[in-house]
């Protein structure tokens, strides 16, 4: 199995507070890799640090054995390493295959040929349109993204991140919000996407954690306190007394 | 597409404006070509810095040290005692301005928000102040440009600029080019990106953008248009000194694209035009027109809040407009790229 994307003791300090402590993890393609823990965990941090949105004050991060610790976030993306938001965050003024369109378009070249119409890139065209199919969004493409429903603005943001063509994929909370009937909608996706990409999935919801991940890294106070196979986690002392419960 | 429909505006527009010197006396005159090759030129100002602020959402308040430097650039560099080279001082103009705007952009460029409102100022304020204080400049005098440039192609001059109508042609011309510019630029994968990082540039960022990039290539474009307006103004009036450089200048350009209306090319123009045309017309009236054009520009703030150029929607009864397909909630704008 090879390694996506690899932390080695990624820190993260805001003054006082260590928010992320020597995080370790690896992340393999074809699998879902979920990050579970309490709210303060260091969850979205790490998911920031490992996109690049925020520099390590420690650590190192691999993509595919290279070294991109020092890399902006645009650069990380351009070589296929792409994050969803917790909140939605998207182009509300602009239709649902803009914000798709613009997205792709971060990936084509000749980007400064200003004479050029944006509408006539075909390559930006077809991978919104293909990351719309993908995410269930292909009947609401002209549709301002103000107007979505909540589960539809999350499934948008995971549409945004497949039009970047990435290998792999950072989803901060995907469910969150979610109706029963959308949640299950974004597993399947999920579920297919792992097909072609590795993915690291931060959740709340533990039913869906425990239903689709291959591996599960359980956060507490920005360390693992635990990581490897669900029923492993699942049977984990120390994890049932500090965050399942009697779950 | 509207960008069929807003490109049959600017053709008729152009191809009015370009009737006006052979219009009968009491339009006609040299007063009027005077004062229409002035509006031209702050047209030609302001949408330069609507692609800043209106397009990519960077508040500059120091966008006329770019508009001065070309100016006084012109009159630097021309010889005094025969008119100069027009290619090379019009190169050489918009060149020192996009320059400029260069290194002003690459240091000014990590700010956010109100600090890049001050820090563009800030720069602003310093260009200002070495025009001001450096005799090489003229100082607070200012300094003459006493020939006009000549624009030949192999010794044969092309046209005189000395003659009212033939710089108001020239400047039309002028105008015209920005506007082809600025509206490829805006439905180009360029210009939806610079939309993009207004709207929300930490996403641009994400999807793989390397927005600093995207928003200087802006900045230096905004810079070199901007410096194309100073090099027509500096060649009209023949004279520069350190108040087109005021911050002054910087802040009438902002208030013109917001009277005309934030993110439209022809607000920019529009709002020019009703600037120049307004406080052209207060100040024939009385000696405090500067109270009546404040009053003026308070009153379309507050009456239309797109600027001029929401006026006709407003005007439109709403029983006209086509009737909209989804109940998008009406405090959402629905924006669509050209």
């Amino acid at each position: 199995m090879t390694i996506a994307l690899r932390a080695d003791a990624v820190t993260r300090r805001f003054g006082a507070l260590t928010a992320v402590d020597t995080v370790s993890l690896s992340m393999e393609d074809r699998r879902i890799h979920a990050v579970i823990g309490t709210n303060g965990a260091g969850k979205s941090t790490l998911i920031n640090l490992l996109s690049g949105e925020l520099p390590l004050s420690a650590g190192r991060v691999t993509l595919h054995g290279e070294d991109i610790t020092a890399w902006s976030q645009p650069r990380r993306a351009g070589a296929g390493l792409n994050r969803s938001y917790q909140r939605n965050n998207v182009f509300l003024p602009l239709s649902v295959r803009e914000n798709c369109r613009l997205a792709a378009q971060a990936r084509q070249p000749r980007a400064w040929r200003f004479w050029e119409a944006a509408q006539a890139c075909r390559a930006s065209q077809s991978a919104a349109d293909d990351a719309m199919e993908r995410a269930g969004l292909a009947e609401h493409a002209q549709r301002p993204a103000a107007s979505l429903s909540h589960g539809q603005k999350r499934q948008l943001e995971v549409a945004m991140c497949l039009a970047t063509a990435p290998k792999v994929l950072l989803l901060d909370e995907p469910l969150a919000g979610m109706g029963a009937e959308e949640s299950a909608r974004m597993l399947e996706l999920m579920r297919r996407l792992r097909q072609d990409h590795a993915i690291l999935l931060v959740e709340h919801d533990m039913d869906a954690v425990f239903a689709v991940a291959d591996a599960i890294t359980v956060m507490v106070n920005g360390s693992v306190l635990a990581t490897g196979a669900p029923a492993d986690v699942r049977a984990n002392p120390d994890v049932q007394a500090a965050y399942l419960g009697g779950h | 597409m509207a960008s069929l429909s807003s490109l049959r505006g600017w053709a008729v527009a152009f191809a009015l404006l370009a009737t006006l010197p052979w219009l009968p006396a009491p339009i006609g005159t040299p007063y009027h070509l005077e004062l229409a090759t002035q509006v031209l030129t702050m047209a030609i100002f302001a949408l330069s810095l609507q692609l800043l602020v209106g397009i990519t959402g960077l508040v500059s308040l120091g966008h006329a040290a770019f508009y001065g430097a070309a100016a006084y650039a012109v009159t630097a560099l021309a010889p005094q005692g025969e008119a100069g080279n027009g290619w090379g001082l019009l190169l050489a103009a918009v060149g020192s301005a996009a320059l400029l705007a260069l290194v002003i952009g690459a240091l000014v460029m990590r700010t956010q928000a109100v600090y890049f409102i001050m820090v563009t100022l800030a720069f602003a304020q310093l260009v200002y102040f070495v025009a001001h204080d450096s005799p090489w400049f003229g100082g607070s005098d200012g300094a003459y440009l006493y020939f006009k440039p000549a624009f030949s192609i192999g010794g044969q001059l092309l046209f005189d600029l000395d003659r009212p109508a033939v710089f108001y042609g020239f400047t039309l011309g002028c105008t015209a080019f920005t506007v082809a510019v600025l509206t490829l630029v805006l439905r180009s994968r360029f210009g939806h990106a610079l939309v993009g990082i207004r709207h929300n540039e930490q996403r641009m960022r994400a999807a793989g953008f390397s927005t600093q990039g995207y928003k200087l290539a802006a900045f230096v474009l905004a810079g070199a248009l901007a410096g194309l307006a100073g090099f027509l103004y500096a060649t009209r009036s023949g004279y520069v000194n350190p108040e087109i450089l005021s911050w002054h200048q910087s802040g009438n350009a902002l208030v013109m694209i917001i009277l005309g209306g934030l993110g439209s090319l022809p607000g920019a123009a529009i709002g020019a035009a009703a600037f120049v045309l307004l406080a052209e017309a207060f100040q024939a009236m009385t000696s405090h027109w500067q109270l009546l054009l404040g009053g003026f520009i308070i009153a379309i703030v507050a009456l239309l809040p797109r600027g001029l150029v929401g006026l006709p929607a407003l005007l439109t009864p709403a029983r006209r407009r086509a009737p909209s397909a989804e109940a998008a909630p009406a405090a959402q704008p629905r924006e669509v790229l050209p």
